[in-house]
């Protein structure tokens, strides 16, 4: 099961920056563009696992701060020559609230 | 992952092994745990650029094929500076000089060549080189600085570009070749001719039929003396006679050795489990030396360890090609005469143009091209494809373009050749490759093409074609001359985004990037911080700096480490420290239980592991003892390095440290290009290693000598003399004016030595040393400046600002998501 939850509000976050969130399945950064949109993806580059909410955030993407990969925050796979992805969270706003779809039970009944 | 990883050792690390665990990477990325022993301590370069870094018309970081991160990316361990002394065939095991041994399952031997050298008499004096690696590039550069006399002995490929190089660093350059004609084994005697008045052209002395007897010297080498008794005084010799396969430590281990290491097609050596590519090895009863065949041995044997048997080297004619500015040779096949053979020769005495091919039952067999050099492909292709060419005959030597009366169109040429015809010979790309490149995966530039095909990433003779080959494939959208953009957001260059920001008025980023046509809506990673940059330099009362357009280093004002933790380094002025700066130190260590704490080259104390978390209340126990951000992690001023100076040395000449500390504490909090770090000695004796800085000072008895443009991190170079002052303040008003000429005109990233080649040491020196009202000017505007720079970072965060940056936005416990 999953359950969308409230994990913050968008004017905790600057323009073009991320947060990260703590859940049960591990950090996720939470990140907010120029244009307002908001994504989340795993804080884990899936090259050498670099801090991604760290990292400058341009467009719909982020550039990871150790190696420079670039990860498109729609899809969570990287751009250019690299090859891999990272899991994407879905968003949706309420109001100024930002609410994630994260998986619960299945952790949660453990 | 199941299957168990087989391990792979590779003893050397040239251009033949790091080819081969490319193909390698690509075919199995999964089947081998990777190990390397470089004897060099460094990594993986391109070996035949080494002659335009001794020319000066490349850096060493040009040249690198695979830096550190390539390594990492692929989980290879790399030992750098390990030579290994033993191979245990029995054991299965290596082992280096210093120690480390690691078992293998299968092992590639790759030691290349070692120079041959002449026994003569002096032979082992201070002062006598080969011309090999990077050390004996970097031990040339030393020698040039002196701009004394070189001899080189030996007048074959290696021997002129050495001599070229050390011509163009102002050495007085005698070549000695004991044939009668330069570069005689791939040149014939006209060739061989008009390439030794070439090289005179360029102050060269040649001499032939030399017979080197001795060389003579005092401690350190002082001349060469020659078999008909001539004296040559020299202070630099540098032996390029040939090289000889590097087999010793493969016939240690008892395996089959001839003039090389012994293999069979599949590049496996009278072991099995065990090959060896590159200059070492003998395939087919051949060494070789030149690139394109040890990158096929490369292909071949990465073939083979992934499984592939059927994978065997197949020997090829490979043209030579002098890398010598300015001198365009051509060399390739058999050149002999023979009553069986015909010759077809051009010669253009004014244009210097000399061309003979070599022909045999209507085929080409070897063809020289000397001054005009550019059908050397079509050529050779018509030679490898053994065309008969009884019916364009008459015209053939005139090249491609001319064959069927179709005018002398430069493009024509390419145009016409076939889609499996070579255009990169070192990595063996041909024209279909490029041209399907370009097509599916959308290239616009040359570099675009040397990452995606390789194609004139090597020596870069066929820059031209490949250009041309852009050029017929997208037509207008292709202009070579165009700069360099900064970044796929725009097509213009640093430089012009500079001048336009100040010629316009830009004063944010969102106002460059509407009015200079940026073609993204937010920039990248590269274009941000760039912009950021110049702005925060031409407009340092009015620009806002933008947090989110700096690397998180410079957001956090801490070093990210490789596990996402921070490392922190306080300022500590000149390198000087007190009791209670130590033992607030380590009060925070214990505190916040740092795991590590290192004293770092810059004369401060590193503290690495740092929770981001911990980073707030981390600076606020060190801005309690009076500590500010050592902005370690700065493109701005890092550390002021210095000796003790007058206080305490004995040699000292005046007060370094203090000097020192005066510079930092006048300069620390300001942005620059790329970092910048200084040094100040107290005497020419240097312990502050101020001739290897971006700016250093040698104090004198007389006063100060201001240096630049110094490097020792991927380059290695000394320092330029700016010039002598008499007076300490005179001292720090030149260095501040440097640095504001500098961070007014330098690229983003740019470091000083670069920026100093660019713009030319004699301008720099012409505006800051000569100039005294520009020098003023320059000053003054640094000062303005630092009224807005000379802000704790650490302060003002440890008083609430970004503090975001710090905390997570939420924890969503188990209890909460099952809610």
């Amino acid at each position: 099961m999953s359950n969308w939850i409230t994990i913050g509000s968008i004017n905790d976050i600057p323009r073009r920056g991320a947060r990260c969130v703590m859940t049960p399945q591990g950090k996720i950064a939470v990140f907010r563009t120029m244009e307002d949109q908001v994504f989340a993806i795993d804080d884990h580059c899936p090259h050498k696992g670099g801090p991604l909410s760290q990292g400058i955030v341009h467009g719909a993407s982020v550039t990871c701060p150790l190696h420079n990969w670039v990860i498109s925050l729609e899809t969570g796979k990287a751009l250019g020559a690299d090859e891999g992805s990272v899991r994407t969270i879905p968003l949706k706003l309420d109001g100024t609230s930002i609410l994630a779809h994260l998986e619960t039970t299945a952790v949660a009944a453990e | 992952m199941t299957a168990l990883k087989q391990k792979l050792v590779v003893i050397g690390n040239g251009m033949a092994p790091g080819r081969a665990l490319e193909h390698l990477l690509e075919l199995a990325p999964d089947a081998y745990e990777i190990v390397i022993f470089n004897a060099e301590p460094r990594v993986n370069y391109d070996r035949i650029m080494l002659s335009p870094v001794l020319s000066g018309e490349k850096e060493f970081e040009e040249i690198i094929i695979h830096g550190d991160g390539w390594y990492i990316k692929h989980g290879i361990t790399l030992y750098k500076g390990h030579t290994v002394v033993n191979i245990d065939r029995e054991a299965k095991t290596v082992t280096s000089d210093a120690g480390t041994t690691e078992s293998y399952d299968k092992l590639l031997i790759a030691t290349g060549s070692v120079p041959f050298i002449l026994p003569l008499p002096g032979k082992d004096l201070p002062g006598v080189l080969t011309y090999r690696d990077l050390d004996d590039v970097n031990a040339m550069l030393l020698a040039a600085q002196s701009r004394a006399r070189a001899i080189v002995i030996g007048g074959g490929l290696l021997g002129l570009e050495a001599a070229a190089g050390l011509a163009s660093r102002g050495m007085e350059v005698t070549v000695l070749h004991v044939m009668p004609t330069l570069m005689e084994r791939q040149l014939d005697p006209a060739a061989g001719y008009l390439l030794e008045k070439a090289v005179e052209a360029r102050g060269i002395r040649v001499i032939t039929k030399a017979n080197t007897k001795e060389i003579i010297g005092n401690g350190k080498v002082e001349g060469v003396v020659l078999a008909d008794g001539t004296i040559l005084p020299a202070d630099l010799v540098v032996m390029a006679v040939g090289i000889r396969p590097n087999g010793a430590l493969a016939k240690d281990a008892g395996l089959e050795i001839n003039r090389g290491i012994v293999t069979d097609a599949g590049m496996c050596t009278s072991e099995p489990g065990i090959y060896s590519i590159g200059e070492c090895a003998e395939v087919g009863g051949q060494c070789y030396g030149l690139v394109a065949p040890l990158y096929e041995m490369a292909r071949v044997v990465a073939a083979q360890l992934a499984g592939d048997t059927s994978a065997a080297f197949v020997h090829s004619e490979t043209p030579t090609k002098l890398k010598v500015t300015g001198i365009n040779l051509f060399s390739v096949g058999d050149l002999g005469e023979g009553d069986d053979r015909q010759e077809i020769v051009l010669r253009d005495a004014a244009a210097g143009v000399y061309k003979r091919l070599v022909l045999k039952n209507d085929r080409i067999i070897g063809t020289v091209l000397y001054g005009e050099t550019s059908d050397g492909a079509w050529f050779h292709d018509l030679t490898k494809k053994r065309t008969d060419i009884s019916e364009m005959r008459e015209t053939l030597i005139f090249g491609q373009s001319y064959q069927g009366g179709s005018p002398l169109d430069p493009m024509a040429a390419v145009a016409a050749l076939p889609d499996d015809a070579e255009i990169c010979g070192c990595n063996g790309v041909c024209k279909g490759k490029i041209t399907g490149a370009i097509t599916s995966k959308g290239l616009l530039s040359l570099d675009d093409v040397r990452a995606h095909t390789k194609a004139s990433a090597s020596c870069g003779s066929c820059t031209g074609l490949v250009e041309q080959l852009l050029t017929l494939s997208l037509g207008d959208k292709y202009n070579p001359s165009a700069v360099t953009p900064m970044c796929g957001c725009t097509d213009l260059g640093h430089d012009d985004v500079r001048r336009l920001i100040k010629a316009k008025g830009l004063k944010t980023i969102p106002a460059v990037m509407q009015e200079l046509q940026w073609k993204t809506s937010c920039g990248c990673a590269k274009c941000r911080p760039a912009l950021n940059y110049y702005l925060v330099s031409d407009w340092p009362d009015e620009y806002a700096d933008d947090y989110q357009s700096r690397f998180i280093n410079e957001r956090v004002h801490a070093n990210i480490q490789k596990d996402g933790t921070y490392s922190v380094v306080p300022r500590m002025w000149g390198g000087m420290t007190n009791s209670t700066e130590l033992r607030a130190i380590a009060d925070v260590v214990d505190k916040f239980e740092i795991p590590a704490v290192k004293v770092t080259g810059g004369q401060r104390i590193d503290m690495l592991g740092i929770k981001k978390e911990d980073l707030p209340a981390v600076w606020a126990d060190l801005g309690k003892a009076g500590f500010v951000s050592g902005q370690a992690y700065a493109k701005g001023l890092r550390t002021v390095k210095t000796c003790v100076g007058t206080d305490w040395c004995r040699f000292g000449t005046q007060d370094s440290t203090g000097l020192g500390i005066r510079i930092e504490k006048f300069m620390w909090g300001s942005w620059t290009p790329a970092k910048l770090k200084m040094g100040v000695s107290g005497c020419p004796r240097n312990c502050a290693e101020a001739t290897c800085k971006d700016i250093g000072i040698i104090c004198v008895d007389s006063g100060y000598e201001i240096h630049f443009a110094g490097a020792a991190g991927l380059d290695i170079k000394g320092t330029e003399v700016l010039g002598l002052v008499r007076t300490e303040d005179e001292a720090l008003e030149h260095v501040v004016a440097l640095t504001q000429m500098y961070r007014e005109q330098a690229r983003y990233l740019e470091r000083i030595y670069k920026w100093a080649k660019r713009v030319g040491i004699e301008e720099i020196r012409r505006q800051i040393m000569n100039d005294a009202e520009k020098r003023k000017a320059f000053f003054e505007r640094f000062v303005f400046s630092q009224k807005f720079a000379q802000v704790d970072p650490w302060s003002e965060r440890v008083s609430g600002l970004d503090k975001h940056e710090f905390r997570p936005m939420a924890t969503i416990g188990y209890a909460q998501a099952a809610e």
